[in-house]
């Protein structure tokens, strides 16, 4: 069979970081086409929170938190309303006086790099968010972080790359890929580019045999509208412990005021469950630490809860650039819980490096062959995509 | 009330099918649990309990009061933490009940399709502005247009002239020849046809419109009137309050969140009303409409087969299948006219709770996409109106229970003693 398409760039997946990437390539003049095995935008990317948020646990964390914020802050007059963007800021909740060092800590380090964040004592923190229980020794606040409501933001930047002529191919679920530019298709058809990026989230690995890559479960809860009970994004200060636990399932507060007026809880982090149904006790524990910074939460009405899975890397780092070993196979993916975040901070990297230009970042610390190499999936016998 | 109940029979909803399950298992000698949202039993049919029930309904209530059944009236059941388990709700407290087997008695609720105005406070579903009365609800002297389809409509209009209501019309979209061949088919049934002889006694006087539909509601803030298609003619009648359903869906968010297999819209079940799942039986609307005769005798089968008495219920099997035989008269010859789905406008909303309209709804393919885009079905409701609304009028099949099965109290959902996990 002859392929079908021929072009430039073809993208497999659109989630939110391959849609970012087809309208990043296709802003260049690319010739792209997204190949999306379920329908765009229902993925990972439909299950998650939307903080846009710069994490300092190191270095290249930081340079693409921060470097995708400032995107999305950039664009934000141009996203549709029903995106939701709002710059609400990040409160990093600090329990104790141990916690309100970190909190120290944490400010030094923005501040070495230019971002701005202020120190609260607990009275200030309780002018600003008097929902939160009253033993809280105070707060990071920073407040150029925003939310984003990544369903609609992740098809936004779709549509935006079919405006500038990227082709896309619903239910086309890739089979296997080669080195030679050509794509199969579950259905048999085969798709031709130039190059082929890989950015199908956790089932990435399916393509990639090897691929260090884990789905790492996530769950989330939603309440009914209670407008103007919090107004910034909160988090403790402990959750970033629980976001680099290596293993072990770990709950951590966050509460995110969506523009609705809903509460969505989060969070919870737990590997070897793939089990999309909700784990209730892990739920509990999650919502037994909401209640103790918003005690107040027990009253309000739960509507829903999902789980969903973040694509997590060994060093939670994700993959953006070459397969190795390979000249034509490209890796957009393991974004784990940051990837609305830094969606077009990656989109840019890996444009740059496609285009054969100099990244604005170093690519370096993302670079797949920190972890290679990995064989192709076998070509006669395509493997089972988890949409 | 300790914070945990345990029972061998938990039967979730106190309609006829539920009520009748509860009688026969007690009767075996197994402790049963009878729960319901609603502050008295009676379900859809007997809203108002024992008290306002019509004499056929007596003897019913009378056995389920002698029997040793556990009535647990206003408490839903708002989650399935764990197999076994249901946390159950009401508005002051979270309890769990444990069981050993299960019988699903959750009943049906009307479908509501849109139409221009359908969301002016005064418009309502036809069986719910009955439920309205029922509960309470003044309509003395009110003038009242119903329409839809259905026999509810008949039932309706009964229960709003007895309460002192002015119904000015019916308006049923089913075509002539389909009622005629309905009422015809129905001489097999002399019960259903006495039904229906008293109702048609009772309405004595209201215009009953074949092959008519509303097609808008008028008003700025509140119901001042409506548009009927009546036939080949259009009608504007002013009006205080409009009542329209398009006939009935069975409730079936307790069975999928269980994992029962669910067949064009109501449970599978087997000739002992067991579902795909082992313990878990079905009974009553929720295994297809069929009307209070059906639930009547499948919870009684359910009830039986539920503890061990399989050969009794066998024996009721024959009975059933004439059951099924209405129902499948009913579904038939009520279906829906294509005009019904095409009565929105780009404008009218056909998510309610979230204020989504049919145009942007058009936009999508699909169920889970058209929600997560345009937030259809993620209100409060999650989707009971808008997911039928959807499939009736693009053809999506709905997807993705998430729980609660209903909003749930944060605090409630830390009511069960479960596994602990080991969060660091
Ligand atoms: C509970 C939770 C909370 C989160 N909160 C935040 C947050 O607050 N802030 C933040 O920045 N990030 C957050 N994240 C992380 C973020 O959601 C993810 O990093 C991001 O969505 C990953 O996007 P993706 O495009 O890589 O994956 P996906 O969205 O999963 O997209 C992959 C796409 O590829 C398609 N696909 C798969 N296989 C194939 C195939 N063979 N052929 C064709 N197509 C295929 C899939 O159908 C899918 O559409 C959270 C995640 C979770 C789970
Ligand atoms: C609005 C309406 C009005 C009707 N009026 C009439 C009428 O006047 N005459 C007539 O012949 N038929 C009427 N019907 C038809 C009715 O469905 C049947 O006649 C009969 O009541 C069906 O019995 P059932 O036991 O299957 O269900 P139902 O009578 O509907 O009983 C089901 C019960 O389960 C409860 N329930 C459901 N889910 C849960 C949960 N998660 N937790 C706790 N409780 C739950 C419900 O609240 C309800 O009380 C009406 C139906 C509707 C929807």
């Amino acid at each position: 069979m002859n392929p079908v398409m021929h072009g430039d760039v073809l993208i497999i997946g659109a989630g939110i970081i391959g849609s970012a990437l087809a309208e990043q390539c296709a802003r260049r003049g690319l010739r792209v086409a997204v190949a999306e095995a379920a329908i765009p935008a229902a993925g990972t990317s439909a299950a998650g929170m939307g903080h846009l948020v710069v994490l300092d646990d190191n270095p290249a964390e930081l340079a693409l938190s921060r470097d995708g914020l400032a995107r999305w802050q950039a664009r934000r007059h141009e996203l549709p309303a029903n995106a939701e963007y709002r710059a609400c800021g990040t409160l990093w909740l600090a329990r104790d006086e141990a916690e309100m060092q970190e909190a120290e800590r944490k400010q030094a380090g923005y501040q070495q790099h230019g971002l701005s964040s202020n120190l609260l004592p607990a009275t200030a923190l309780r002018k600003l968010e008097p929902a939160l229980a009253p033993n809280l020794a105070g707060a990071l606040q920073v407040p150029d972080d925003a939310v984003l409501y990544p369903p609609v933001a992740s098809r936004w930047l779709l549509q935006n790359a079919q405006a500038l002529g990227a082709q896309l191919w619903c239910k086309a679920q890739v089979s296997s890929v080669d080195d030679e530019g050509v794509a199969r298709l579950a259905d048999g058809r085969l798709l031709r580019a130039r190059h082929i990026v890989i950015a199908a989230g956790n089932a990435s690995a399916t393509l990639l045999p090897g691929l260090p890559l884990k789905p790492r479960k996530g769950q989330l809860l939603i309440t009914e509208r209670y407008p103007q009970r919090i107004r910034h994004q909160l988090v403790e200060l402990g959750y970033i412990r629980s976001a680099h636990a290596s293993d072990g399932d770990s709950v951590a507060f966050n509460v995110q005021p969506r523009a609705t007026g809903q509460l969505l809880i989060g969070s919870s982090r737990q590997f070897h469950d793939t089990d999309p149904a909700i784990n209730w006790p892990l739920l509990q524990a999650m919502l037994s630490r909401a209640l103790e910074y918003l005690p107040s939460l027990r009253q309000l009405q739960a509507l829903r809860s999902w789980a969903g899975f973040r694509p997590a890397t060994p060093d939670k780092l994700p993959l953006l650039g070459k397969v190795p070993g390979h000249s034509r196979l490209w890796l957009a993916t393991g974004h784990e819980g940051l990837g609305i975040t830094t969606a077009l901070a990656s989109a840019h990297l890996l444009a740059d490096l496609l285009c054969e230009q100099a990244p604005a970042l170093d690519p370096t610390p993302y670079n797949p062959a920190r972890f290679g190499p990995w064989s192709l999936a076998d070509q006669h016998h395509p493997v089972g995509v988890a949409a | 009330m300790s914070s945990e109940l345990h029972t061998d029979i938990a039967i979730i909803g106190a309609g006829p099918a539920g009520i009748a399950a509860a009688i026969a298992a007690c009767a075996q000698g197994a402790h049963v649990t009878l729960v319901d949202d609603n502050p008295r039993p009676g379900g859809q049919i007997w809203r108002g309990g024992p008290s306002q029930a019509p004499a056929s309904a007596s003897s019913t209530f009378r056995q389920l009061a002698d029997s040793q059944a556990r009535l647990l009236s206003g408490f839903r059941v708002a989650a399935i933490p764990a197999p076994g388990q249901l946390l159950l709700e009401d508005p002051h407290r979270a309890q769990v009940l444990r069981y050993g087997k299960l019988i699903i008695a959750s009943g049906a609720r009307e479908r509501l399709l849109p139409f221009p105005g359908w969301t002016l406070p005064g418009v309502t579903g036809a069986g719910g502005l009955q439920a309205l009365v029922k509960g309470g609800l003044d309509v003395r002297d009110q003038h009242i247009v119903l329409a839809g389809t259905g026999p509810l409509l008949l039932a309706s209009a009964a229960t709003l002239r007895a309460a002192g209501a002015q119904v000015l019309l019916i308006a049923e979209q089913a075509p002539w020849s389909q009622l005629a061949r309905f009422g015809w088919a129905l001489k097999a049934y002399p019960a259903k046809l006495a039904q229906a002889a008293s109702l048609a006694w009772q309405l004595g006087g209201v215009p009953y419109h074949h092959a008519s539909h509303v097609l808008a509601a008028l008003g700025q803030t509140r119901l001042e009137g409506v548009q009927l298609q009546l036939g080949a003619r259009t009608l504007t009648l002013p009006c205080d309050w409009l009542g329209v359903g398009y006939g009935l869906l069975p409730n079936t968010e307790l069975l999928r969140a269980l994992h029962c297999q669910i067949s064009q819209g109501a449970a599978e079940v087997d000739a002992l009303m067991q579902t795909s799942q082992a313990g878990i039986y079905a009974v009553g609307e929720a295994t297809g409409i069929g009307g209070v005769d059906k639930a009547l005798l499948e919870g009684r089968i359910a009830g039986l087969a539920a503890t061990g008495a399989a050969a009794a219920a066998q024996a009721l099997a024959p009975k059933r299948k004439r059951q099924l035989a209405f129902a499948a008269l009913l579904d038939k010859h009520f279906a829906l006219q294509p005009a019904i789905t095409q009565l929105a406008q780009p404008d009218t909303l056909v998510c309610r709770c979230e204020d989504v309209s049919h145009a942007s709804l058009q936009l999508f393919d699909s169920w889970r996409e058209a929600k997560l885009q345009t937030r259809c079905g993620m209100g409060a409701c999650q989707g009971r109106i808008c997911g039928a609304a959807c499939e009736s009028l693009y053809g999506w099949q709905g997807s993705g229970d998430r729980p609660p099965l209903l909003p749930t109290r944060l605090g409630s959902l830390l009511e069960p003693t479960l596994a602990k996990a080991n969060p660091t």
